[in-house]
Parts: structure tokens; sequence; C-alpha cells
């Protein structure tokens, strides 16, 4: 057998992986709903990503288990995080299942989030479905923050049940100020529940805004987002300026393993944030 | 460009070809290259000449693939087999790094790789061209894959221009070959005849031409180089398969529901043979593998289709449940929205897709089958 003829160079010294989770602490742990909690992390040594902007993803990882992509519902400049969970596989559960000083895994923060610059000096619609109410959290409180350079800002958050509802708390507070109107409403209700009864599109007609200058920023389920969608552009808002947020598998979150593709989009890299107008062909469309 | 150092094109006698090896050898560079092993031509380690395909040749069509023997002793006498050259700078499996516990934290140990020097010896046109396509998957985004881009520094390309076209080949239609246009380092073209058997040799690079100096191989006769014209000239007319790619980007946009995907699903197995072969499929998975203690645990990322029903899960069930939508997820992938993606098509025209379908899918036809218009069905028409 012939010798190797290459003279072994010196072993390269590779960089930090663009994969390789950082190590965060868990602080707290809010249970939301019977199988959603809410966890605030802290970076656990001076190495920490950078703040995601609303409606951005990160990757959390469970040691030994594996990454899930889980939206950004708050992030401070500390570095503090917090991200809502729902358990419905392997790595949710085990995210779900930590406590307070446990070690979670970040990396991110990944994707283009809501364009709130670009809704400036028109009104702005907020629909939420379920646990899409937590990656528009931030875009709400980013509008409220300079609430002089919108319109009219309305909220309709729907979930299944009352039951359902996350952020229970501050849903209330939200509900009562004056200078947004917030609407809940859900599926299906008991006795004990006061409020509106019905999907978010029967909330829409009660909303005041005006759809030519209007920007709307929808997250949930896929087909309520896309039934939202064709609501509000029945109404009159331009296509271009109904953003929703896509869900899809993903196992990189950097446009390299292919798995989130839908249509020409790279869910993780383009959006998960999308324009409808761009969206509406392949929304039309099973299984693409 | 290559400055006037690298000189014009050499001619090697056959009998010398052991000295091109030697010259590798001598720049630092492995050798992989074309072999035979378990009745194809697959890529793998060489040691020397003889572990070349000489006298064999391949014979493809949809769903077949035969290795026959040659009437003469050629060294690059086939097309392209079951492997791709990806495998070399995208592994099938790598390991990406280590995660250790570390107190009630963790911390990450990077993966280093193999420092070996490669020189890819037998690449046709139309690989070279998949080697681009894969550049600008891995190194044109934001984020360069680490791994690939380490790799992707340390090979030479060594293209061997085709002397004749496979049955499934179709590099003409989408502009990659067989005639060796850039990306190479060196470009041999294999001349069986007339006159001995020999090789003409042309250095596109600096590196190319530090191996080709250390050849002791007379400049080429004009008459070689025309031989050399004439041979890719041959091979380009005589294509196994054409693929008509005009507006094929709007076209598969625009026949996302047209009826002909129902009729390839009923065909289509979802065994993932054609994504393994492709030379630009990209898709990939990761894996955590912990140890017996769970202190430690390996991610691995390895090769993943989007056949896979997992590919596509979400809340425990895949958005892609059916086989006419991954079928159709991945032509129109290749040949349409791989367009918008990376500015390119994901099609080579290699055929290996074609050639490795068990049950002989070509794209090509199915191409040719959404361009016609689908006829009104009765359920359609008004009752």
């Amino acid at each position: 057998m012939l010798a190797d003829p290459s003279p072994p160079a010196a072993a390269i010294d590779p960089e930090p992986p663009p994969l390789a989770p950082i190590p965060y602490v868990v602080r707290s742990v809010t249970t939301e709903t019977p199988d959603t909690v809410t966890l605030t992390i802290r970076p656990s040594a001076t190495r920490r990503i950078a703040t995601p902007r609303p409606g951005q993803f990160n990757m959390l990882y469970a040691f030994g288990v594996g990454e899930s992509a889980i939206s950004v519902s708050r992030a401070t400049p500390e570095g503090e995080l917090v991200h809502t969970v729902r358990r419905v596989g392997k790595v949710t559960n085990a995210l779900a299942a930590l406590t307070p000083g446990d070690t979670v895994g970040v990396r991110g923060p990944y994707g283009r989030g809501w364009p709130i610059a670009e809704a400036r000096g028109g009104d702005v619609v907020v629909i939420a479905g379920g646990l899409g109410l937590p990656p528009l959290r931030p875009a709400v409180y980013a509008i409220l923050s300079q609430r002089e350079s919108f319109g009219r800002v309305e909220v309709i958050y729907g979930a299944r049940s009352p039951k359902d509802l996350v952020y229970y708390d501050e849903i209330q507070t939200w509900r009562r100020r004056t200078d947004v109107r917030f609407q809940t409403t859900v599926d299906a209700a008991g006795r004990d529940w006061y409020g509106d009864v019905g999907v978010v599109t029967t909330r829409l007609p009660d909303a005041r805004f005006d759809p030519p200058k209007t920007t709307a920023f929808v997250c949930g389920p896929e087909i309520m987002m896309t039934l939202s969608a064709k609501a509000l552009a029945d109404r009159g808002v331009p296509r271009d300026r109904i953003w929703v947020s896509m869900e899809r598998n993903m196992k990189c979150a950097i446009g390299l393993c292919g798995h989130c593709q839908f249509g020409p989009s790279f869910v993780c890299r383009d959006g998960p944030v999308l324009r409808f107008s761009a969206l509406e062909p392949f929304l039309a469309v099973k299984e693409v | 460009m290559v400055g006037s150092g690298t000189g014009g094109p050499r001619t090697l006698p056959r009998e010398e070809f052991p000295a091109f090896f030697e010259a590798l050898r001598a720049e630092g560079y492995a050798i992989v290259g074309p072999t035979v092993r378990d009745g194809a031509i697959v890529y793998d380690r060489l040691e020397g000449v003889d572990d070349l395909p000489i006298g064999w040749t391949d014979r493809q069509e949809a769903g077949r693939y035969r290795l026959e023997r040659r009437s003469d002793r050629a060294l690059f006498g086939y097309s392209v087999g079951p492997f791709t050259w990806k495998k070399f700078l995208f592994p099938p499996r790598e390991r990406l790094f280590t995660i250790t516990r570390d107190g009630p934290s963790f911390s990450v140990a990077p993966e280093a790789t193999d420092p070996t020097r490669l020189a890819l010896l037998g690449m046709r046109a139309c690989e070279l061209a998949g080697l681009e396509v894969t550049d600008r998957v891995f190194q044109g985004g934001a984020v360069a894959d680490p791994g690939y881009s380490a790799r992707r520094s340390r090979i030479l390309r060594v293209a061997v221009q085709c002397g004749q076209a496979g049955g499934t080949c179709f590099c003409v239609s989408m502009g990659t070959g067989p005639g060796v246009r850039d990306g190479a380092d060196l470009v041999l073209t294999e001349i069986l005849e007339p006159g001995p058997h020999r090789f003409l040799f042309e250095a596109r690079t600096r590196a190319g031409a530090g191996v080709l100096a250390r050849l002791n191989a007379p400049a080429a006769a004009v008459a070689d180089e025309r031989t050399a014209g004439e041979i890719v000239a041959r091979t380009a007319s005589s294509m196994g398969r054409s693929l008509d790619t005009a507006g094929v980007r709007d076209l598969l946009r625009e026949t996302l529901q047209h009826p002909r995907w129902d009729d390839v699903a009923r065909r289509c197995l979802s065994c993932t043979n054609c994504t393994m072969v492709c030379p630009t499929c990209f898709c990939s998975t990761q894996e955590e593998v912990p140890d017996l203690t769970g202190a430690t645990v390996e991610r691995w990322r390895r090769w993943d289709s989007c056949f896979n029903l997992a590919f596509t899960e979400l809340h425990g069930t895949a958005v892609r449940k059916s086989g006419l939508s991954r079928y159709r997820q991945w032509l129109t992938h290749k040949l349409g929205t791989w367009h918008d993606q990376f500015g390119t098509s994901g099609c080579i025209g290699c055929g290996r897709c074609i050639t490795w379908c068990p049950v002989g899918i070509d794209l090509t036809a199915e191409i040719a089958a959404l361009r016609v218009a689908p006829a009104s069905t009765s359920k359609e028409a008004p009752r």
C-alpha cells in the first residue's frame, strides 16, 4: 500500500460550530395551559446570543434529547429570554419538564421578524390564534412603545377554549389600555365564559381600521392564518401588507438542511414572517 | 484566468499515466477516483492506475445499470455511476461536535476536519457544474457550512471530458457539458484513436499547472487538440435524453395541481434513491447520540431526503403525507424553486435519478408530460 502522501498539516482549529448551542439557565417556569409552559432563561456564562427582534425564533436544546424551533416572546437587553413551549413531541416535552436552575441550550436568533417599521404611519391589525400570540407579543410591545407612530391598533386573540388562552394576566392589562383595542374570543366555552365565542375572523367586522393604510400581522395555525389573511384582503388590506408567520420542520435554522422549505422560501431564513401575497399561491395547494 | 506560466496543452502517453499519479502525490494529494466495485463504477481512494475501471463501460437506461467490457483498454470509458463527489465534501454521516455535561451546564467541543488534500480524479463536466451548485448551497448564504468549506478548500479538481454519453445523460440540455468549460484545475481528454492511446492535459489553474509541471509531457500536437474537440462534439451529439428547460421554473409553479402528479405518484416508491444519487441534493438531518452514561452526547448530521415522511414532521404529523406531494416537492425544487433560492437550476443533467430509480421514473418525461395541458375531467364539467 502506498503511503498517504499528504503531510498531515497541523490539525485545523475550527471555530465554534454555527450549530452549537450556548448554555442558558432556567430562571422560572410558568404554567400557561394544561400543555403549555413559559420558560424564562438567562445566559449562564459570558457567551450569549444577540438580542432577538420581534418575530424571530431560537433553537432551544434539551441536553441529550435534541432541538426545537421556538419563537421568542420577550427579550431583554440584559440577555434574558422568554419562550412559550407547547408539549407536542420528544424535545418539547423535555423542554417543558425543565425546572428553575436547569440548563437549556440556545442558538439564534434566526429568521426575519415582523416589519414593524414598515407599518408606521398607518393602522395595525394583529391577529393571533392559540400559540400564535407568543411570537406576536414582542411586536405588540414594540408598537405600544412607539404608539404615536401608528394609527389605530387592533389586536384580536383567539383560542380553542378559555383554558387555552396564554398570558392571561397580561391580556387583562392590555384590555384596560385605551390606546389599543384588544378583543379575545374562543371557539367554544362553557357558561363561565363571559367573552366572545367564535373563530378570530368573526371579530374582524368589529375591528376599526382603514384597510388601504393598514398593516396586518397574523400568527397561528395555518388554516387560521389563511382565513384571516383572506378576510383582511377582502376588507381591502393590500395583500403585500398582510404578514403571516409560517411554521415548518426545522433542523438547522440557517438554510442548509432543506427541511423548512415552503415553495421557494426557506421558512427559517426567508421567514418565518412572510408576505401573504408571496405565500397565497402555495397556501392554496395541499401539502406544499 | 491562468497566467502564461501554465503553458499550453500537453500530451501524455497511456504508458506514462502512472507518472500522473506520482505527480499528484508529489503535490501533496491523496487520489480518489473511479473504480469497479459491486458491479458498478464508484468513487473511492485509488492506489494506482490499475484501480481505474480499465476496459469497462456502463450501459444505462431508466431503472437499469450494467457494467460491460469494452473492446479497448480505456481508463475513463464510462459515464457516471451511483456515487457522486459530493460525499467527499458533504459526507453521508458527519459528527458535527460533542457536547459534554459540565456541572449543571455543558460545553461543546468542535470537530476538526480531516486535513487530507484530495485530488478528485475523473470529474465530469456535469459534476463540476454540480460542485458549483453545492458551493452556492453550502457557501453562498449568510452562514457557510464549516465542514464543507474546509474540505472544499483542500481539493484538486481533475476533470476528464466525456468520450461517450450515457443512456440517461442530458447535460447538453442543462448546459453543463460534455465539454469542460469552468471549474476545473486540470482537464484531461482520453484519446483512444487514431494513433496510440494517450491523454491531452490542460492546466486551468495554478494548482493544476503545478501538477502538470511535474510531468515530462511534451506540448500537444494541434491535431490532438482538434481530436479532443471532436470527441466532445461526438459525445454531445449522442445524449441519451433531452430536457426542454424553456420556462421550466414558471411551468412548475403553475402546474402544482396538474393530474400528472397523481400519475407519477402511483409509480414512485418514495425510496429516496433519486436524492441519494443526486450530486446536488443537500438535505440533512441531525441526530443526538448520547453515550451510555448520558454525560456526553455526539451531534451527528446525516443525509436526509424530502421523500421521507418524517422530513416535514410538524406537531407530530407530516406536512407532506402523500407520495404525490413528496415527489412534487423534489421535482419542483430541483428544476424550479432552486432558481429562486440559489440562482441556478439544481439539475446538472447527469441522469443518475433516472438510472437509479427502481421503477424507472424519468424526470425528462415528467416535465414533458407537465407541459401538456390537462384535459378537463368530467368531475369539473358542469352537471
